[in-house]
């Protein structure tokens, strides 16, 4: 089959992504990059280097998702508009959930679980370094996967819930399906992967003398948002795989004739797909608890009830998958239970609105970004949680499924919980990440725009809902009324997509610009992280710190003055650091080409990559792997360079 | 002084904490059990399904007339066997008897070996009598339930190879210690689950 | 439209005032115009108690959410970090059972209400909304239309459903292509149309008129095509229209059905026949047959 595509504007994509490439190469080889780029890059296994790279493909695929967006809304702009057709409007929308889903939200919760989680509890990396580099580069290779399907082939167009039998080779016979799965089998893997590696470090890793009820609140969400992705993930593996098989091999789980039951994949897709948006929404809580207590200079308040609020969100999770279809013809008695158990959630979210209030009351807040994205969070989640309580009121939800008040609901609560809340934790760990900081003005801009935006974007979408338009329609109707309202969600967009460049700017701008941090602790934090030089040595801690109480930094402020960050050059001891290695990317890359091989149910491709994936085990497994030792004349240079000694 | 009779718990502890629960180990062991519930996720789903999808027989073979109980019987006392060796490799390998643990861990890679024999001649003499994977839902969940925990028991025979091979290289130390540990965890996880798909596939399917 | 119009605003005086003015206080309903809202223009009892639970939901909520953003202005005025504000700091305050107990307390007394309401509510839908003898309408989602099968009459009609006004209407809804959903916003929320499934939803319009219906379940490519009007007739119109259906229009054979499942976008249709037991093979052969017990009483309607 000829891969070389037909489309005007899917050979324009494929020619911008040859360029690109090119582009890419050729600097490298230019300036000599390319071992710079496999030493201290591709093989890394430093938590922050490998926080960094996941920070970076989530800003990418920002940008992707939000090309897809502003398509979605051109062509929606207008009644019976020719801009996109059927076709390529289903592909869009399809890929924009899934990518902001899967290749965006989460990318940028495990940067900020990297970068932050092991500096905050004290440790030197993650409890498996090495697993953490498989897990990126799994998600990378997946994301890789998943994107290339626009140019070759065509991408998936089934929705991002992908349900059968729609999703069965009866009905889309093209690979686009095939590529949604297998790239989010390979990216799940990674996931799954994080979800262990992360727990187990918070576990074990602490620094002496954090117990648990002293942790910072961030660690405690990244924790319970672990312990969803641990039960969680394994239903959308096992969902996944049975479609697979159904496309791949001819089985039938989901298929409509030979015994097929298409539910089956609603339950299991959802019992991962619920607690998913826990997954991504709790550490966006850990990030707001901490922005809130820094820039109100006060402890966090209410942190039992916070701790206490995070697992009881994480637990109760599981027990609302069915609230996705009430109108699927489930009992009363099952609807009821499952409305209530949805609503319910909505009292310890609540509670944690109501503590981060009080944070605030009685303290001195400063306006400074990550804090600005803290106080309009809180206002765009109150009015989508509000709409959420509607959505679990069964009875109701039969009116609002499926229609535009949904998709105002969902973006109200994912741009207003989750962007929000890793724009306020990119801000807020900037400096600790780079060393210097993003200059406020342009952000401030990139917030007001980025903010306005979204409530122009969407707020019409739930009066788009309540006048009866469904989700997913190319195009609609001039005589219904939605006209002047979906012209002003696409003008809302756009001023969105104006915020998303803004930002971009600003980044851009602030590495020559931006205020080089040389303290380490430039917002005047709290937790561990801020007693470390920016951007921070990679074996993180000289000594690994005591602790004393919650806001362990704040304690040794207190307690030590400005002598809280010199370390005595007499102390310093060797440290065992981990080996880099170039395994995870080649097993990854195995991965990938077993997936792409499957795609195109090429099966001796796919052994192939198989085949090296065994490969890579087995020599990892063999491997004598003990890492090195720092030695404290090295130690000694790189501190002292940091006017730490 | 404090300081001495803490540094002699520590070594007293130490001296009776098995090998592979060094501070590494015990992260790679906790991470491990992580990683067994994540597994157990993915079967209850593969069992729900199979519980839901078993009826539907789209007109095609009936699974309680194809199953023969003496295969799966003998798949049984192999499988319950080999944990029970893999735990005396353990026993051996806290002795310190290098030859010991590896005798019984390549006894129990062949029972394991003898477990996927009669699964893989019970599938094919299924596929021989029409009862394929793609007949029918009810036979696609069975083949799918069984033969993902057949394919995770083959990846543990590879997987005890593979340690084999290391204890046969470095003898026994911490790390290897600590993988033989592991594996020895997964092959009781697989055990588990085996006795699962025993009573709710097979004893059920005969007397249901 | 303008005759829909009319009739709407009939219907529109049994809404309870309050309910209207507690939601008008949202202010995102006050963009357009009103009667353009189908969900909160209710043309019958079910969409009326969806309605009242969408109205009392809303209400209950912001009893939360008013506040919140309320007190969020006052605090980051009140406590901003600048020089010369004498309001009170306390950085170590961090702890209070009593204000813990009341925002633990009063979510919990909102999520009972509205608790109790929505599982009255929910299990009260699945009754018929009043007792006059209902009518069955069989409604077969198909790729990108929809055909009703009138099994008291065997008329049958696609892209289109007739109804007698006032009298309670049993949808049965199955689908012979990927699954969709069915919704007549005026008359009633949605149930989807689940292959091998034969489901039930009560809906009844109140007054004559037109509805707007569309699938609210994306099936593909033609999917935004799959518009249908429900049109409500007095009983005796509507059984007129069933008699000159009869005598005047084609039958349907097992053939016009296989021309109609092909996957296209189709007119409006109407036939005086279908073949008998069309719905229960559609709904057997997509899997139906393996949860007979749950659909007899359904079937045997």
């Amino acid at each position: 089959m000829s891969l070389w595509p037909t489309e005007p504007m899917v050979q324009a994509s494929l020619v911008a992504i040859i360029l690109v490439s090119i582009g890419i190469i050729f600097t490298l080889t230019y300036f000599k990059k390319w071992g710079w780029l496999w030493r201290e890059w591709i093989t890394t296994v430093d938590h922050k280097k490998i926080g960094i790279m996941y920070l970076i493909c989530a800003l990418l695929m920002l940008f992707r998702g939000g090309v897809d967006a502003l398509l979605m809304r051109i062509q929606l702009a207008f009644p019976d508009l020719q801009f996109l057709d059927a076709q390529h409007y289903n592909e869009i929308f399809t890929t924009h959930g899934t990518i902001m889903i899967l290749f965006m939200a989460m990318p940028f919760l495990f940067a900020m679980f990297n970068i932050v989680v092991p500096l905050q509890i004290g440790a030197r990396d993650v409890a498996f370094p090495y697993l953490n580099a498989v897990s990126f580069w799994l998600f990378f290779f997946g994301a890789l996967l998943f994107n290339i399907s626009f140019v070759l082939g065509g991408a998936p167009d089934a929705g991002w819930v992908n349900y059968p039998p729609l999703s069965e080779l009866t009905f889309s016979p093209g690979p686009g399906i095939d590529y949604y799965l297998l790239s989010l089998q390979i990216s799940g893997i990674g996931s799954i992967a994080t979800g262990i590696n992360f727990l187990v470090t918070i576990l074990k890793m602490r620094a002496p003398g954090m117990s648990m009820m002293r942790m910072p609140m961030f660690s405690w969400s990244v924790l319970a948002s672990c312990i969803v992705i641990i039960f969680a993930f394994p239903a959308l593996t096992a969902a996944l795989a049975l479609l697979s098989l159904d496309r791949i091999v001819g089985t039938h789980f989901f298929t409509m004739l030979h015994g097929g039951n298409p539910m089956m994949y609603m339950n299991l897709f959802w019992i991962w797909g619920h607690p998913e948006v826990y997954i991504v929404i709790l550490p966006a809580y850990g990030v707001f608890s901490e922005v809130v207590s820094t820039f109100s200079k006060k402890r966090l308040f209410g942190y039992k009830s916070m701790v206490a609020s995070l697992l009881l969100i994480s637990v109760a999770s599981y027990l609302v998958w069915v609230h996705h279809f009430f109108t699927m013809g489930s009992s009363a008695g099952v609807n009821s239970f499952f409305a209530v158990a949805s609503m319910a959630i909505a009292i310890p979210t609540g509670v944690k609105v109501f503590n981060w209030l009080f944070t605030m009351f009685r303290g001195r807040i400063r306006l400074s970004l990550p804090m600005l994205w803290m106080l309009a969070f809180i206002p765009t989640f109150a009015l989508g949680g509000a709409t959420g309580v509607m959505l679990a009121v069964a009875p109701a939800d039969y009116q609002f499924h499926n229609s535009y008040f949904l998709i105002a609901h969902f973006h109200q609560v994912l741009i207003g919980g989750v962007v929000y809340g890793m724009l306020a934790g990119l801000y807020y760990w900037w400096p600790k990440m780079f060393g210097f900081q993003l200059v406020e003005k342009l952000g401030k801009w990139a917030f007001w725009l980025f903010n306005i935006g979204f409530y122009v974007c969407f707020m019409p979408q739930y009066a788009l809902g309540l006048m009866g338009m469904t989700r997913r329609m190319y195009e609609y109707p001039s005589g219904m009324g939605w006209n002047g309202l979906n012209q002003v969600s696409t003008v809302g967009a756009f001023i969105m997509g104006i915020g998303f460049l803004l930002i971009v700017a600003q980044i851009l701008y602030s590495i020559r610009h931006g205020k080089r941090d040389t303290t380490g602790d430039p917002w005047n934090g709290r937790t561990l992280e801020w007693s470390l030089p920016s951007p921070v040595p990679h074996y993180n801690f000289v000594r690994i710190p005591e602790v004393k109480g919650r806001d362990a930094w704040w304690m040794m402020k207190q307690e030590k003055g400005d002598e809280a960050t010199s370390t005595p050059s007499s102390s310093i001891q060797p440290i065992h650091m981990p080996n880099s290695s170039g395994l995870p990317f080649l097993m990854s890359l195995a991965f990938f080409v077993a997936g792409f091989g499957l795609v195109f149910h090429q099966f001796a491709l796919a052994a192939v990559g198989g085949i090296g994936i065994g490969i890579c085990l087995f020599l990892r497994s063999l491997e004598q792997d003990e890492g090195y030792m720092l030695s404290p004349k090295e130690i000694r240079r790189i501190e002292s360079a940091q006017g730490r000694l | 002084m404090a300081l001495a009779q803490h540094e002699v718990v520590r070594a007293q502890t130490e001296a009776n904490r098995p090998l592979e629960y060094d501070e590494d180990g015990q992260r790679h062991i906790l991470g491990f059990w992580l990683f067994l519930a994540t597994d157990l996720v993915l079967f209850a789903c593969l069992f729900a399904t199979y519980q839901v999808l078993v009826t539907h027989t789209d007109g095609g073979p009936v699974l309680s007339e194809l199953f023969e109980l003496g295969g799966v019987t003998a798949e049984t006392i192999l499988l319950l066997t080999s944990s029970f060796t893999g735990g005396l490799a353990i026993y051996e390998m806290r002795r310190g008897n290098l030859r010991g643990l590896i005798g019984w861990l390549v006894f129990t890679v062949m029972l394991g070996l003898a477990f996927i024999g009669i699964e893989v001649y019970e599938f094919v003499t299924f596929v021989g009598e029409g009862a394929t994977m793609q007949r029918s839902a009810a036979l696609s969940a069975f083949f799918t339930l069984v033969g993902t925990h057949g394919l995770h028991v083959s990846f543990g025979i590879l997987w005890m190879i593979s340690v084999i091979v290391q204890l046969l290289r470095f003898g026994i130390q911490p790390v290897t210690a600590r993988k033989a540990f592991i594996a020895g965890l997964y092959w009781h996880f697989l055990d588990v689950v085996w006795v699962f798909v025993f009573s709710a596939v097979y004893l059920m399917g005969v007397l249901g | 439209m303008n005759e829909q119009g009319v009739e709407r605003d009939e219907t529109k005086m049994r809404r309870s005032s309050l309910g209207k003015m507690l939601l008008l206080a949202v202010p995102f309903l006050l963009t357009g115009c009103r009667d353009r809202f189908l969900v909160l223009d209710p043309a019958g009892p079910v969409a009326e108690t969806e309605y009242n639970m969408i109205v009392l939901s809303a209400v209950l909520i912001s009893i939360v959410v008013i506040p919140v953003i309320g007190l969020l202005i006052y605090i980051v005025r009140k406590y901003r970090d600048r020089p010369g504000n004498d309001a009170p700091y306390q950085p170590e305050w961090a702890d209070s059972k009593r204000l813990e107990i009341v925002w633990w307390g009063i979510p919990i007394v909102i999520i009972a209400v509205l608790s109790v309401f929505t599982v009255r509510d929910t299990f009260a839908l699945t009754q018929p909304p009043s007792d006059q003898e209902p009518v069955t309408i069989q409604v077969t989602s198909l790729d990108w239309k929809w055909m009703f099968q009138y099994p008291e009459s065997g008329v049958a009609t696609v892209n289109y459903a007739k109804i007698p006004a006032g009298v309670p209407v049993q949808f049965v809804l199955t689908s012979d292509a990927p699954m969709n959903s069915f919704w007549v916003p005026q008359l009633g929320g949605q149930t989807y149309t689940m292959p091998g499934m034969a489901m039930r939803m009560w809906l009844q319009a109140d007054q004559p008129g037109t509805y707007y219906g569309h699938g609210a379940n994306f099936t593909g490519k033609e999917f935004a095509k799959m518009e249908f009007d429900v049109i409500a007739e007095k009983p005796s119109e509507f059984k007129e229209w069933t008699k000159q259906v009869k005598e005047s229009k084609p039958k349907m054979t097992k053939e016009d059905y296989k021309q109609l499942k092909e996957p296209g976008v189709v007119e409006e249709k109407t036939f005086s026949s279908y073949p008998s037991d069309l719905f229960k093979e559609i709904v057997m052969k997509n899997g139906g047959i393996y949860r007979k017990e749950e659909h007899q009483h359904i079937l045997n309607d």
